[in-house]
């Protein structure tokens, strides 16, 4: 192995303008999609839809983590998953007990 | 000590090759990067654990922030990863003088972000909206309503959430000030950069963070009132 982790690979500078301007559009639209009342949920779906895209970008060519070892990129998304467990979790045990007004369950 | 661990700049004598050396310092960066996700995990969750109980608070306090400020900081911080890649680019190539010329505009633009943030703080303690009990007095300047509590929540989550990435834009901006200073020095070459790539992450890492504040907590309440 090793052969191909690209330790000396340097990303070339077109992959960061794209990226910038990737998180600019990106920006600009999030704000323009905030200024509407969307129905239900879709309001903070668009938004974090968004919020990840542009977080996804930084990280796989700002972070250089598209180029990075297997063994980096696996610590990464254990990590990942770390928070996933803290927030999903958390917030199932929240939203079953009742008494929070959301998922239809009326506070008592 | 023996020369051969010194032939080459930059090489810890218990490494095998820079490459070696390069990757563990890439994986000790990211674990301690896993670390801080955790550490602002923890306060994404008191977010969501108190919109998910107090909606309309959140609702009318995210309508308190300014949008036009965060979405400056937001493009300002976007510029200064850009800036940020272009010196990690330019230290790989082993140029000295644009490396400088780039970790400078960073350390510029993180202070635009720093004083934008002041401003806003200010704003904010103006109009006792500082959430401290001793100084929230929303009734001063706005109409009373029923959510008051609530949005006193919403800002203490504010002022948590961002004063601890401000924070972390300060201690941001120390470290580039040594990594400058390193540049200046040249003690960064084609085959040693890692200290420059290393920082890199952390900073990309912070603009993270800030890509997630701004939508949560400016742009939650943007279409209140039918946007502005």
């Amino acid at each position: 192995m090793a052969e191909h982790t690209s330790e000396h690979h340097i990303v070339p500078l077109k992959y960061y303008f794209g990226v910038f301007a990737l998180l600019m559009v990106f920006t600009v639209l999030t704000v323009w999609v905030a200024q509407f009342d969307l129905p239900g949920m879709w309001n903070i779906i668009v938004a974090l839809t968004v919020a990840c895209i542009k977080a996804t970008a930084v990280v796989l060519i700002f972070m250089h983590v598209r180029w990075s070892s297997k063994l980096t990129q696996v610590i990464i998304i254990a990590g990942l998953f770390w928070l996933a467990i803290l927030l999903i979790m958390t917030m199932g045990d929240y939203l079953v007990r009742g008494g929070w007004g959301v998922l239809g369950v009326q506070p008592n | 000590m023996s020369d051969h661990a010194a032939h080459v700049p930059g090489l810890a004598h218990h490494f095998v090759n820079m490459e070696q050396q390069k990757e563990a310092g890439t994986i000790g960066m990211w674990l301690f990067l896993l670390t801080e996700i955790m550490f602002f995990g923890g306060l994404f969750l008191a977010y969501t654990i108190y919109r998910a109980k107090y909606p309309d608070g959140f609702l009318q306090g995210s309508h308190l922030l300014s949008v036009p400020l965060g979405g400056l900081n937001t493009v300002v911080l976007i510029v200064s990863s850009l800036t940020m890649a272009m010196a990690v680019y330019y230290s790989q190539l082993g140029e000295r003088k644009k490396l400088l010329g780039f970790l400078a505009l960073t350390l510029i633009l993180g202070s635009v972000f720093l004083v934008v943030k002041y401003f806003e703080y200010a704003e904010k303690f103006q109009h006792h909206l500082f959430p401290a009990h001793w100084m929230y007095n929303p009734a001063a300047d706005h109409p009373p309503t029923q959510y008051h509590g609530q949005v006193q929540v919403f800002l203490w989550i504010y002022f948590m959430m961002t004063g601890l990435h401000a924070l972390h834009m300060i201690i941001g901006i120390g470290l580039l000030l040594v990594i400058m200073f390193m540049a200046h020095k040249g003690k960064f070459s084609k085959q040693y950069n890692s200290p420059v790539e290393l920082f890199g992450l952390y900073w990309h890492f912070v603009d993270i963070v800030w890509i997630f504040l701004f939508p949560l907590l400016y742009l939650t309440g943007y279409h209140v009132g039918g946007g502005h």
